[in-house]
């Protein structure tokens, strides 16, 4: 008997102990995932913050540029460079046949002939003269340099030709081919081509975007919260309201997206593609969360601050305005903050209003046409190119800097200003 | 122009509102009583000046582009031209009044371009005098008023009351535009496909509506078994069952361990690293599922001798569960901790272990709680959109195989709808048709859901 007893206590106690290494094991794959996740996003984006420049000698020699004795700056300007950037890299092997020179052209990006225009434009004395010039090398050519790219692989699976390979790994050999910080992924604007290829645009768009939606959703969150937290008189339709936000908050996103394509462009003819339809839209989207924590925030002031404005003599509105709503700004601010964090990881509602548009300018009003950081990445996940899976990666690593930033500053901002009531 | 007069607006209610709180202190210098604090009075008068320029700035707004256009095109009506035509015309001429006009300009739009500008310039000079009379006489009549020392914190009140529920309108404002924007295109959609073949049609291959020229006349026999949704919503539901065969048993399990194992450390660390799943954009997700998961899930069935799909309906349900986990873990950790002390008490006195309190006492108690925060799990998965449309296929495959691929309703939403719409088109009608259909779905979960966890909230409260 009693060692039947014990036999079940035994199987109790074990019983435990397995829901216990349930629970644990449940929260080690939570944080499995997200480590894989980051692990995975970092080691695949991480190179993407260098570019890769192949150093070639250029001879800016003026009879090919078709520039005359003593040119003037307008001269340089519209001097043609290509016949010089063309031979500087044909250069590069002397026995090359014309199939061959024309590889070694596309060893370099199609923006070659700009770069060593603007050598000149720094330095107008090298004419005549020889210079070794950093060139942007192709983004494939970039990729087998950081060894993202496998060699091995049949010559006619390669975007890279074993003769581009040998003529490429000479110049590594001597030292010409060099990886510095990749400026122009932050400065240029989105292109076809991998290596030229920045986030300025989508950065730019995305930064519009949120404005207007700040602009739009804060004032008109707080309102309606004080009116529903404060004046709103307990009925039918204040209940309606209600479930509204809260159906609202849970409704998916891509609803929004028709929304703006149906009403903001449909029938109010806004401009498409651009950061204004973009931040209305995502400003409905943020509405209900940014009233939701000014609510909960304004509730967590208690009434006996209200009353003791009220004993004071101070009307509902000036007890309001002057004492319920100061204190409960860090926590509306800090609910607002992450609502905008939540619009700016948003990609399909402005997918359907746009925003997907190949832009290669850089917004400079709402009003342009422009992309956002995750439309971007977005867009170049579906792009086939391989130069561009580390852009994708090194784009998703500033995306969530800035979200990992908000965050935190909300987090400060609570902390630091909130009143704890005891 | 507009911003020159919007500044022009502002800085006049400035000095309004510094005029009216001056009349209060020559008011208050004559002795007698103000009824109402000096700044009611500024106040007062900078809300009279508002009013107008509002009513008439929005008044312009609505009616001066519908105005020109019908005088522009006044020139036209009787030439028997079609209203298409019309409309062409007209934006052609807007297109040259802008100086961005690069067709052959004839000498018909030449004119009506000037005409155009003459108005839009007529109107603007208009606008501005209109804007500036009524605020002065407004203000005027508001100063007269508050010089007899009449009241002015309650209409100063009222009107800010007025502002503030006009504010929470917004929300009401914003289902109404959701369904007013589905609405009509669903309706026009369903005059041409019956909305039997749409709910119980097995073909969706809305590219077969592609091939239409826009000149013939609709023929609703030619979309016969091309936008059957079945496919799409058995894929939808199929996608969104192994995303909660993922998150539920993960997030109950660490909800429930957070809120009765932890140790106040792990729970403080432990809480927040699970909630940054929640903060990561689904694009991210999707990026994930189609670069990582995707071809991982196929390299593993082929070493196993499986067809796996590179686009598996495994990966993307998989990676959306992992999304949903958060959601799960923490709503079933609040819930749980709301569950009185006094049934764990009661449970431990009667000399059950912790897993069995959990188990007999705390779940069924929190049980509509948990229920609710997986309703909205599930709400979450039918709507997520990113996700589905990187890592899933994009192709309706009616099946019930996870390592095959199948596409959802937002999916197709977003693949309809990428790049130039023509509204009025049936493929593009079919879309807001879907739309409907998933507002519908979730509107229905979520009202559920927060009504369990409200009637829960009030049971323990």
């Amino acid at each position: 008997m009693n060692k039947n007893k014990e036999q079940l206590l035994n199987k109790r106690y074990k019983a435990e102990q397995r829901f216990r290494l349930y629970g644990q094991s449940a929260i080690f794959m939570a944080l499995l995932f997200l480590t894989i996740f980051i692990f995975k996003i970092f080691s695949t984006g991480y190179s993407a913050f260098q570019k890769t420049w192949l150093i070639v000698p250029v001879t800016f020699d003026a009879e090919l540029m078709m520039l005359e004795q003593n040119p003037s700056k307008e001269d340089i300007q519209d001097a043609d460079y290509y016949d010089i950037a063309l031979k500087s890299m044909a250069d590069l092997d002397l026995n090359a046949n014309e199939d061959q020179e024309n590889e070694l052209k596309r060893m370099v990006s199609y923006f070659f002939e700009k770069e060593i225009k603007n050598e000149l434009l720094n330095d107008p004395s090298l004419i005549g003269k020889t210079k070794e010039v950093y060139l942007t090398a192709s983004d494939d050519l970039d990729q087998v340099f950081k060894g993202n790219y496998p060699r091995d692989l049949p010559e006619d699976q390669r975007r890279v030709s074993d003769y581009q390979l040998k003529i490429f790994d000479q110049l590594v050999a001597n030292g010409k081919v060099e990886s510095k910080f990749n400026i122009s992924f932050f400065t240029n604007a989105d292109s076809r081509e991998a290596e030229l290829a920045g986030i300025a645009s989508s950065f730019m768009g995305s930064i519009f975007s949120i404005l207007v939606c700040l602009m739009i959703a804060f004032p008109v969150a707080v309102l309606a919260a004080i009116y529903l937290e404060e004046f709103a008189p307990k009925n039918r339709f204040t209940d309606f309201i209600e479930v509204n936000i809260n159906n609202l908050a849970a409704v998916p996103s891509i609803v929004f997206g028709l929304l703006g394509l149906g009403v903001l462009l449909a029938i109010f003819q806004l401009p498409r593609s651009t950061p204004l339809v973009g931040g209305i839209t995502l400003s409905l989207m943020t509405l209900p969360t940014i009233i939701i924590a000014a609510r909960a925030s304004l509730k967590a002031v208690p009434p006996s601050i209200r009353e003791a404005a009220l004993a004071m003599g101070a009307s509902r509105m000036q007890t309001t305005m002057h004492h319920t709503v100061p204190l409960s700004m860090p926590g509306t601010l800090s609910g607002t903050i992450i609502g905008l964090a939540q619009a700016l990881g948003e990609t399909a509602p402005l997918i359907l209003i746009g925003m997907v548009a190949f832009v290669n300018t850089i917004p400079g009003s709402p009003m342009d046409p422009a992309a956002s950081l995750p439309v971007q990445i977005y867009i170049w996940a579906e792009s086939a190119e391989r130069g561009f899976v580390e852009k994708v990666s090194a784009c998703i690593m500033v995306l969530l800097g800035f979200l990992i930033t908000m965050n935190l500053f909300a987090q400060i901002i609570r902390h630091k200003f909130e009143k704890k009531w005891s | 122009m507009n911003l020159i007069l919007f500044t022009f607006i502002v800085l006049l209610g400035f000095t309004s509102y510094y005029f009216g709180r001056k009349k209060a202190y020559t008011i208050q210098s004559t002795k007698k009583r103000l009824t109402a604090l000096p700044q009611f009075y500024g106040y007062y008068l900078a809300i009279w000046c508002a009013i107008p320029a509002f009513i008439i700035f929005s008044l312009w707004a609505i009616f001066e582009p519908t105005i020109v256009k019908l005088l522009v095109l006044n020139d036209y009506s009787n030439q028997g031209y079609l209203d298409d035509e019309l409309n062409l015309i007209y934006e052609k001429t807007k297109a040259l009044s802008r100086g961005q006009f690069t067709g052959e300009i004839t000498p018909f739009i030449e004119a009506s371009a000037e005409k155009y500008l003459s108005l839009r310039s007529i109107a603007q000079s208009s606008k501005v005098v209109i804007v500036l009379s009524a605020i002065i006489a407004s203000v005027a009549y508001a100063y007269k008023r508050i010089s007899s020392n009449s009241r002015t914190r309650e209409p100063v009140e009222k009107f800010l009351n007025a502002v503030l529920f006009t504010a929470s309108l917004a929300a009401i404002l914003t289902t109404v535009g959701i369904v007013f924007s589905l609405i009509f295109q669903t309706i026009d959609f369903f005059k041409v496909i019956p909305l039997f073949d749409f709910v119980f049609g097995t073909h969706w291959y809305p590219a077969k509506a592609f091939v239409r020229d826009s000149s013939e006349a609709l023929d609703p026999t030619m979309y016969s078994d091309t936008f059957g949704a079945v496919p799409i919503f058995a894929g939808t539901f199929f996608i969104a069952f192994i995303a909660m065969c993922v998150a539920i048993p993960i997030g109950l399990m660490s909800g429930i361990y957070l809120a009765e194992y932890a140790s106040y450390k792990v729970r403080q660390y432990a809480k927040p690293l699970i909630e940054i799943l929640a903060g990561i954009p689904t694009v991210v997700y999707g990026f994930f599922a189609a670069l990582t998961v995707g071809p991982f899930l196929k390299e593993l069935g082929t070493s196993m001798g499986l067809e796996v799909s590179a686009e598996s309906a495994l990966a993307a349900g998989g990676v959306m569960g992992i999304m949903i986990i958060p959601f799960i873990s923490s709503l079933s950790d609040d819930v749980i901790t709301s569950v009185p002390q006094s049934l764990r008490d009661g449970s431990y006195a009667m000399g059950a272990t912790k897993s069995e309190t959990i188990k007999r006492v705390i779940f069924p108690a929190a049980l509509p709680g948990i229920v609710g925060s997986i309703l909205l799990g599930v709400s979450r998965a039918i709507g997520e959109t990113m996700i589905v449309v990187m890592a899933s296929g994009l192709a309706a495959n009616l099946t019930l195989n996870p390592l095959e691929s199948t596409s959802t309703i937002t999916a197709q939403i977003v693949v309809i709808l990428i790049g130039d719409q023509a509204f009025g088109d049936p493929k593009t009608q079919a879309a807001f048709a879907l739309g409907m259909s998933l507002f519908l779905v979730t509107l229905c979960l979520n009202i559920v859901a927060l009504r369990v966890v409200k009637k829960y909230r009030e049971k323990y409260e």
